[in-house]
């Protein structure tokens, strides 16, 4: 799935321009908890996510995911939007809640690393 | 790769959460640069970070040393800071001493030092309760293994 697709089902805004929206994503994961992204034990290249710190932007560089998208609303602030534009980390804030952005991503199509969304 | 050493040192400053990572993102960036296999990238990035975090929310200062050696890749991160106890109890999934700040952030779920042993060949800790502590990580790459079968 590319990360237009991505935006659209999620009804989504991007926080920094231009990023690639054909970006190919394959898989997702859902996480506050940035220990367990670190532990790549849900790896996934999307991360749906309710914290705006810079250490998911960090957290994120370091496992190489390719795109975050920020649940509820929520957006981080600017020195966190520069430092993901500057690594050329797409960022989308959406208005849905986690299991509500998660279920449309799954229901069109997109899976998690495990293989068990079918 | 040469038959020399290369070598990086960084400073690491405690509980400055706003630059914590930059030391691991070069890191990665060096090796990266390199050649160096993705997935093991990733490992050693990992590893960093995981390190690098500890000193930030944990300690006062401390360097993270950065070796590219001919058979493999050592970081050597010591700290001044209160220093651990129980390294038995410390390495234990689950066991952290974080304090509610650094768990907001989404850290200091006490996977820390597990992580780190998951992504080093070889995890030595060495540390002195008031003084400070020195992780040590070994990590051979997929390619320096290739030669020795």
């Amino acid at each position: 799935m590319q990360l237009w697709e991505i935006k659209g089902i999620l009804e989504a805004e991007l926080l920094w321009e231009p990023a690639d929206l054909q970006l190919e994503i394959a898989t997702a994961e859902a996480a506050d908890l940035m220990s367990d992204v670190l532990t790549q034990s849900i790896g996934g290249e999307l991360l749906l996510t309710g914290l705006t710190n810079s250490h998911v932007i960090r957290t994120a560089e370091m496992v190489d995911i390719k795109a975050i998208a920020f649940i509820n609303s929520k957006r981080p602030d600017e020195a966190t939007i520069a430092l993901a534009k500057e690594q050329g980390l797409p960022l989308l804030t959406t208005r849905l809640f986690l299991f509500e952005a998660s279920a449309r991503l799954a229901m069109r199509g997109l899976t998690g690393s495990s293989g068990t969304i079918w | 790769m040469k038959e020399r050493a290369l070598e990086w040192n960084y400073e690491i400053e405690g509980r400055d959460f706003r630059n914590a990572g930059t030391v691991s993102s070069k890191i990665k960036e060096i090796l990266k640069e390199l050649g160096f296999d993705p997935d093991f990238v990733r490992g050693v990035a990992v590893a960093s970070y995981e390190a690098e975090m500890n000193v930030v929310c944990h300690a006062d200062k401390g360097t993270l040393h950065f070796t590219i050696l001919p058979e493999a890749l050592r970081i050597v991160v010591e700290d001044t800071g209160p220093g651990i106890p129980d390294i038995d109890l410390a390495m234990q999934e689950g066991y952290s001493t974080a304090p509610l700040e650094i768990r907001e952030m989404g850290f200091g779920a006490g996977m820390g030092l597990p992580n780190m042993k998951k992504n080093t060949d070889e995890l030595n800790i060495y540390s002195t309760v008031g003084k400070g502590t020195v992780v040590e990580m070994v990590m051979r790459s997929p390619l320096a293994g290739e030669g020795s079968g």
